[in-house]
């Protein structure tokens, strides 16, 4: 299957725009649950602002945040797809820039050190763009996330000791839950990176903390500690927007790599309640959009 | 819990009437101002010509579309998404603000610190809550942004909305030491032995 580059562009406009304006199903889902079991009279309001803002901006088809992000794009090549990786990348970048201009949206991206924003939402390095490759033939697809700024402050890398076990990396994940309290936009999915390098541990916590809810770490071990998280973390009271309550995360997303046999590295990143993506899938039937 | 509905600017003995938990909509005026607008402000030595004096200001960055000057838009920008950012990282600028240009109010999402705190105390202010990522909602209270200025900063300028019915914002830090984000910080901390205990975690 040949990919038009073109139409990856379109699609990478396309899709940043629609994740900013509508929130997927499952994140939903969760409002409704999280809705259904809150005691607290302030976070029981809370969220009741919070799921009116969602159909706020889809009538009014506005964008559910005004924080536009770090545009991360994660593409994942199938099998029997033939498309130029560098030209790809040119396509992507070129749809992310014509997003921010023909909407338009905010520029949230500077250079690190002089501060200048091009508004373009690009940069060095920016759009993130990261190339994964699948089993599945004939598909390309492409996700992308809006990451937002309050919750990306929140995010930690612990190179802890074998000697400290499973218990560190535990303790970890709830001393950082108690440390974000109101600044990541709770309630969030808590994403937690566990093993490999540095900067591996560090990118899985993103993975963990982007995942639809109801998925699964496909590590058995890492799904256990993911469901052993979940069950607590709501006890701890931080509640929605940190001002009390029972609903301080969706859900603790877990996922793992293998490590060194002297490192236990811990990462933690987090994605707020307007936990927004877009996905465009290429197959041989065409362009079509979803989460 | 009352409930105050205020039209911009207000008093000293206004601010220090309010109490956490009650709520307060405002309207008339209403300043956006960021991390770079304050840094530019306090450490680089700009002034605006805006006066502050007993307004509020938002912790923002909007989206915005320019339109060219018209008595619709009067800046040049229409609004497209104003939401409200993490005040956090701009806890050293409310003493500033206050003491300077004489801003009562401070709106923002997750709460600010004790420097902040004795601000408000000190010279009389308080801090409202946003709901934070509800930017769809918050833009429907904004009516036009009628002036910018620090506009090389965009989207970090200091803009000037005009707003209608902007709330009801729960008020979460007042000018008697109330402040429900160190309330609920503290319980969680209480709630924490119990949480690792459930997770099986030895000693901690």
């Amino acid at each position: 299957m040949q990919i038009d580059l073109q139409q990856v562009e379109e699609a990478s406009k396309e899709i940043y725009i629609r994740a900013l304006k509508l929130l997927p199903p499952d994140i939903k889902e969760g409002f409704k649950r999280l809705d259904a079991t809150e005691t607290h009279p302030t976070g029981k309001a809370i969220l009741g602002t919070m799921i009116r803002n969602i159909k706020v901006a889809e009538d009014n088809t506005n964008l559910l945040c005004q924080d536009t992000g770090i545009p991360i794009y994660n593409v994942e090549i199938g099998t029997g797809v033939a498309v130029d990786g560098y030209a790809l990348k040119q396509a992507i970048i070129k749809g992310c820039t014509r997003a921010t201009q023909e909407h338009p949206l905010r520029s949230s991206v500077v250079h690190p050190t002089t501060r200048k924003n091009d508004h373009t939402s690009c940069g060095r390095h920016v759009p993130v763009i990261n190339i994964d490759f699948s089993n599945k033939n004939n598909e390309l697809s492409i996700e992308m996330i809006p990451k937002g700024s309050g919750s990306e402050y929140n995010s930690w890398l612990k190179m802890a000791l074998p000697a400290d076990g499973v218990d560190v990396i535990k303790t970890f994940v709830i001393d950082c839950v108690l440390e974000a309290g109101g600044k990541t936009c709770p309630p969030t999915i808590v994403g937690v990176g566990v093993g490999g390098t540095a900067d591996l541990c560090v990118h899985l916590s993103k993975v963990a903390a982007t995942r639809a809810l109801g998925s699964q770490c496909a590590d058995p071990e890492g799904a256990q500690l993911e469901k052993a998280l979940s069950a607590v973390v709501n006890k701890l009271g931080v509640g929605p927007q940190g001002l009390g309550g029972d609903s301080t995360a969706f859900a603790v997303h877990v996922e793992t790599a293998a490590t060194h046999i002297t490192l236990n590295p811990v990462a933690v990143n987090m994605q707020c309640h307007s936990a927004r993506r877009a996905r465009a899938t290429f197959t041989p039937a065409g362009l079509s959009y979803g989460f | 819990m009352a409930h105050h509905e205020f039209n911009m600017p207000i008093t000293e003995a206004q601010a220090r009437a309010v109490r956490v938990n009650d709520t307060v909509t405002l309207n008339g005026t209403l300043y956006g101002i960021r991390d770079a607008t304050q840094i530019h402000m306090f450490d680089h030595g700009r002034k605006t010509r805006f006066d502050l004096k007993g307004h509020a200001v938002v912790h923002t960055a909007p989206n915005v579309r320019w339109v060219g000057e018209t008595q619709a838009a009067p800046s040049g920008y229409e609004p497209i998404c104003i939401g409200t950012t993490t005040s956090a990282r701009m806890e050293r600028f409310t003493r500033p603000l206050m003491e300077q240009y004489g801003v009562r109010i401070i709106i923002g999402k997750g709460g600010l610190f004790a420097a902040s705190q004795k601000a408000f105390s000190d010279i009389g202010g308080i801090y409202l809550a946003v709901i934070g990522g509800a930017a769809a909602l918050e833009t429907t209270w904004i009516e036009q942004i009628e002036e910018v200025d620090l506009d090389d900063l965009n989207p970090e300028s200091l803009w000037k909305f005009r707003v209608k019915g902007f709330g009801p914002l729960l008020v979460s830090m007042d000018a008697h030491g109330g402040n429900l984000y160190t309330e609920v910080n503290k319980s969680a901390k209480d709630n924490r032995a119990e949480v690792l205990a459930a997770l099986g975690v030895k000693s901690s």
